[in-house]
């Protein structure tokens, strides 16, 4: 029957507008604006450094997810594995240009911006699953060779971030495409194998990993064991979170961040900040927006008409719960201390860059979402 | 077609995987929510006291200590603004250079270098220390000068104590040093109190009475960041002083005191007979106590240690000594009680050259050519061995000592207060057995009649004696810190009470002839005529000629005093030396005899008694006598403004 065939009607420019999803656009713009807040606050009520920085790269990347919410969804869909081999190959260039900082090589130097490759890693997953399994039918997804090949797909850029050395960003990575082969249809049963066999196989892993690895682990199921190293982090962002209360400490007077106790609270603690400053409502009223993103981005799944878009969707939204998920319990000491983000809030530029960019592919499935990929 | 359908099934399975996903997200974030709410809303108290166990460190500040006053409100133990350098150790970077600074600016001795490097190996990293504790404004003024090159250290301005009259009551009142690990343990207030460069009691009315002289320390609460460094001060509670102990020593009277046995070893104690308040203990030598504020140096300490007069010693309750003569009024009093002696009885005293004899032991009497004979007044009076001799050997050891107990003597008067008093040995039969294993010689009771043998008493206790024969036989209780409740006219009072219900016959009353408990205030005699005798016989000793301490009399009433001399052996005199008859100043001064004397006044309604002792200081008549005179003048001429003081402060009370 037929072969390759791009739907290539022609939206017009209102058209175009009239579809744009203007809830989500609220919802970047509220998050974003908190982030600004919780930065400036993490710099003592002073607009410096941090805070310039981070309302300028939110400004910048949000103008550009604008823009490329309207770049058409067949782009990426045309563009997938050349956008995932893009991402790999910076990933290897990484690991023998990388800066180096704190013992690792995760940032790539391009003179405007410390690009982190593993970042965008986790978009460009994601839209080449989508288009994978776009192309695959039901009943073929179980089959081995459907099965291997996303493996494989995923191990690379894990591996490659794993050798960084980069634990957290290399889980969410992994994370994220497993969700992404759930939700593309393959059978339950091989996910329960998995977990067994991961189950059976951790203590060789564990050998596997790095000294400082393995403490943080130890550490996290024991925070005790060394207060004032490896289960410092664990201990003082507790205290800072318990210690806001119900309605918080009030906005800069978060003393637990003022007085330096509280580490990394520009990035991976930015969660506790927030929590100590506005308390248990504040908290769940963050919580509360990022659970009408990822719905607005679900909706938007739903909504879209092609696979690839639907895939995305569904597997972005997933990957920002992931991330939020892993961020927070992490510093509510559920979970190791695994350097994870928290999306928009944290500061950093890869990390804001690649959630905005993940965005706008969701925007341009809203957009064009009557676009029928092929069809076999 | 089929196309369609599957991916219209692929759909559904993918919508169908969404819900599911979403679903176990909920349940993520439930999870996620119910921590928030253990941590934010159960917890948070305890997250709360955490964070400001994080944010906010407490400095204390030492506790203002206590002033100690004499009985005229003049201050003894007074505070006195110091300059201090603390280091805070978990600030000073390299400590090494930070000392070596220091050294240049305060210009330290390699001395004080040791000390602090030994200070610093003893205590912990976090710690303070007080590398010098007593800075003049000098180096003061020039530490703050390069303050901001000396990270971690830090002027301090303090108080510390001061003792304005030196070494004048350093027995009675004792100093201060800083608190050593045995201090912090024996007191929980010292526990509580402690503060680098805490200065507590080491000996005396400072040890005795810590709890209420320490005060409180006060706090300054700061917000730190996680370095520790200070951002801002939260709160001061002001340190409080402790209370104020008000002493019965009278100033004056001690200083005089003092005075007097300068340049000599030995004690002087005198108290109210009836109060029984100490108006002055006095020992000497004696040392300032205010070198000890600071910590003492290895040259003074070595010398106040290994001085042989042995100025460490508070010889008015530590130093034990034989009686000697001054004993002998209460050996009369013990066989008048018991009636063992008839006080008209003469007994001959013939010199040398006929000693008494006992079982072929001879027995002298200090007297070469002898007194002739003697009765009981003139015996005392004059003080003839030979006499008490023969009175010890009618008595026996064993009556005698349940009047010495009685009045005083072998018991703790201050050991509340002075835990290094002794209690001496009144010795009896029983004693001898169980603390030397063998039995009483008769010989023994006979050289105790004139206060020497095993009997051991402190200055105080024999001024305790004669405190109580001196007002009429009545317990009193000697005490030095101040009862506003005891005064003259109570006591008066009390004693009166005792006998609304009495009869006036005293001859045979059997309960005054046992050893038992007295209480406060209660008689101590069995017959009152008995004291008067010896009262009288003491004025004779005195103010009669032939009597012992003649040379020392005040002809007018209102100074006139009685008392008994003693001298007491400190080494058996052998046959040679007695042929011999060297005068005092030929013996070596360890040999030499210890001067006592005792003495009540004025005579005509006694207030006071005092007692002397000066070690190796010959006679009692010569090297003792003439210090109590002097002293009693002094004493009684502040009498009227002494009860004028008290009266108004029980007025105000």
């Amino acid at each position: 029957m037929l072969t390759e065939r791009l739907n290539t009607r022609n939206y017009s420019l209102f058209e175009k507008l009239k579809s744009v999803d203007y809830f989500l656009i609220l919802i970047i713009m509220l998050i974003g604006a908190i982030s600004v807040f919780a930065i400036y606050s993490t710099e003592r009520g002073e607009f410096s450094f941090y805070t310039k920085n981070h309302l300028i790269r939110l400004l910048v990347f949000f103008g550009m997810f604008l823009v490329l919410s309207f770049v058409r969804i067949t782009f990426w869909y045309k563009n997938a594995y050349f956008f995932y081999a893009v991402c790999v190959s910076l990933l290897f260039i990484t690991l023998f240009f990388g800066l180096m900082a704190s013992g690792s090589r995760r940032w790539l130097d391009l003179y405007f911006l410390n690009l982190q490759p593993s970042e965008i890693m986790k978009i460009a997953i994601i839209v080449c699953f989508a288009r994978y399994y776009h192309r695959i039918q039901t009943a073929e997804i179980q089959n081995y060779k459907f099965i291997l090949v996303p493996l494989i797909l995923l191990l690379i850029p894990c591996y490659l971030v794993l050798q960084q050395p980069d634990l957290g960003t290399s889980i969410l990575i992994a994370g994220t495409g497993v969700i992404i082969i759930w939700l593309a249809g393959l059978n339950i049963k091989y996910f329960v194998y998995s977990a067994l066999l991961l189950i059976v196989s951790l203590p060789f892993a564990v050998s596997l990993l790095k000294p400082y690895q393995k403490s943080r682990i130890l550490t996290f199921f024991n925070p005790d064991r060394d207060p004032l190293g490896a289960g410092y982090q664990i201990i003082q962002s507790k205290i800072a979170i318990g210690s806001g209360g119900f309605f918080g400490k009030g906005f800069l007077k978060g003393t637990q961040s003022y007085l330096e106790f509280l580490p990394e609270k520009h990035t991976d603690f930015i969660f506790t900040l927030f929590s100590e400053e506005f308390g248990f409502i504040g908290s769940i009223m963050l919580l509360l927006l990022y659970i009408l993103l990822i719905y607005r981005i679900i909706s938007i799944g739903i909504y879209t008409k092609s696979f690839f878009s639907k895939l995305f969707c569904f597997g972005f939204a997933s990957a920002i719960f992931l991330y939020i998920f892993v961020n927070i319990s992490m510093v509510l000491g559920l979970l190791p201390i695994v350097g994870a983000p928290l999306p928009i809030m944290s500061y950093g530029g890869s990390s804001m860059l690649s959630i905005m960019l993940g965005l706008s592919i969701v925007m341009s499935c809203k957009i064009y979402s009557q676009d029928q990929i092929s069809n076999y | 077609m089929q196309n369609r359908a599957s991916s219209i099934e692929k759909s559904r399975l993918i919508t169908r995987r969404v819900f599911m996903l979403a679903a176990a997200k909920l349940l993520l974030i439930g999870g996620i929510t119910s921590r928030l709410y253990s941590l934010q809303i159960s917890d948070r108290e305890k997250y709360e006291l955490l964070s400001d166990k994080n944010r906010i460190r407490e400095w204390k500040t030492p506790p203002q200590r206590g002033f100690i006053v004499d009985h005229f409100n003049n201050i003894l133990a007074d505070n006195d603004r110091v300059f201090q350098v603390h280091l805070d150790l978990d600030q000073i970077k390299d400590f090494n250079e930070v000392i070596f600074k220091l050294k240049n600016i305060l210009e330290l001795s390699n001395n004080e270098l040791k000390k602090i490097y030994r200070e610093k190996e003893r205590l912990k990293p976090w710690d303070t220390l007080v590398a010098s504790d007593n800075l003049n404004w000098t180096q003061f003024s020039k530490l703050n000068l390069y303050l901001h090159e000396l990270e971690g250290v830090k002027p301090v301005v303090s108080s510390s104590r001061f003792y304005p009259y030196k070494d004048s009551l350093v027995h009675v009142v004792g100093y201060v040093g800083a608190a050593s690990q045995k201090d912090i343990e024996r007191k929980d207030v010292i526990k509580e109190n402690l503060v680098p460069g805490l200065k507590v009691g080491k000996s005396g009315i400072e040890y005795a009475k810590e709890t209420e002289l320490i005060g409180k320390y006060g706090i300054k609460r700061y917000e730190v960041n996680s370095s520790g460094k200070r951002i801002s001060q939260i709160d001061y509670i002001k340190e409080t002083q402790g209370e104020k102990i008000k002493l019965t020593i009278d100033l004056e009277v001690q200083q005089l005191a003092q005075e007097l046995l300068k340049g000599k070893a030995g004690s002087i104690s005198a108290m109210d007979i009836y109060t029984g308040e100490i108006i002055a203990m006095a020992s000497s030598p004696t040392y300032d106590p205010n070198k000890f504020t600071h910590g003492i140096g290895h040259k003074d300490w070595g010398e106040i240690r290994d001085d042989p007069l042995k100025p460490l010693v508070n010889k008015s309750i530590a130093g034990l000594y034989s009686p000697g003569s001054t004993f002998k009024p209460l050996v009369a009093l013990a066989a008048l009680e018991f009636g063992t002696i008839d006080p008209e009885r003469p007994i001959l005293c013939k010199g040398h050259k006929h000693p008494y004899e006992l079982y072929g032991v001879k027995y002298h009497c200090w007297k070469k050519k002898g007194h002739g004979y003697m009765r009981l007044r003139n015996a005392i009076k004059q003080s003839c061995d030979i006499y008490f001799y023969e009175m010890a050997r009618l008595l026996g050891v064993d009556r005698l000592a349940i009047i010495a107990k009685r009045y005083g003597l072998g018991s703790n008067i201050l050991k509340d207060l002075y835990f290094d008093e002794k209690k001496g040995v009144v010795p009896n039969t029983f004693w001898k057995k169980n603390a030397i294993g063998k039995s009483w010689y008769l010989g023994e009771t006979v050289i105790n009649g004139i206060g020497q043998g095993y009997i051991q008493t402190t200055p105080l206790q024999l001024c305790l004696m004669t405190a109580q024969i001196a007002n009429g036989g009545y317990k009193i209780k000697p005490h030095i810190i101040q009862d506003e409740s005891i005064n003259y006219e109570s006591v008066r009072l009390k004693i009166a009470k005792q006998f609304v219900n009495e009869t006036a016959d005293f001859s045979n009353d059997e309960k005054f002839l046992v050893d038992r408990d007295y209480k406060l205030y209660e008689r101590l005699y069995r017959n009152p005529e008995n004291i008067k005798f010896i009262k009288d016989a003491m004025f004779g000793s005195t103010n009669e000629q032939y009597g012992t301490s003649y040379k020392s009399r005040y002809d007018d009433t209102k100074y006139q005093f009685a008392g008994k001399t003693g001298t007491s052996q400190v080494k058996r005199i052998t046959e040679e030396e007695r042929k011999l008859d060297l005068d005092q100043s030929q013996i070596e001064y360890k040999n030499r005899d210890h001067a006592l004397f005792i003495a009540f006044a004025p005579y005509k309604n006694p207030r006071y008694s005092i007692s002397v002792l000066v070690e190796h200081g010959g006679s009692g008549s010569s090297g003792a006598a003439p210090l109590a005179s002097k002293l009693i003048k002094k004493i009684i001429d502040r009498h009227s403004l002494r009860e004028q003081i008290k009266k108004g402060s029980t007025s105000l009370a």
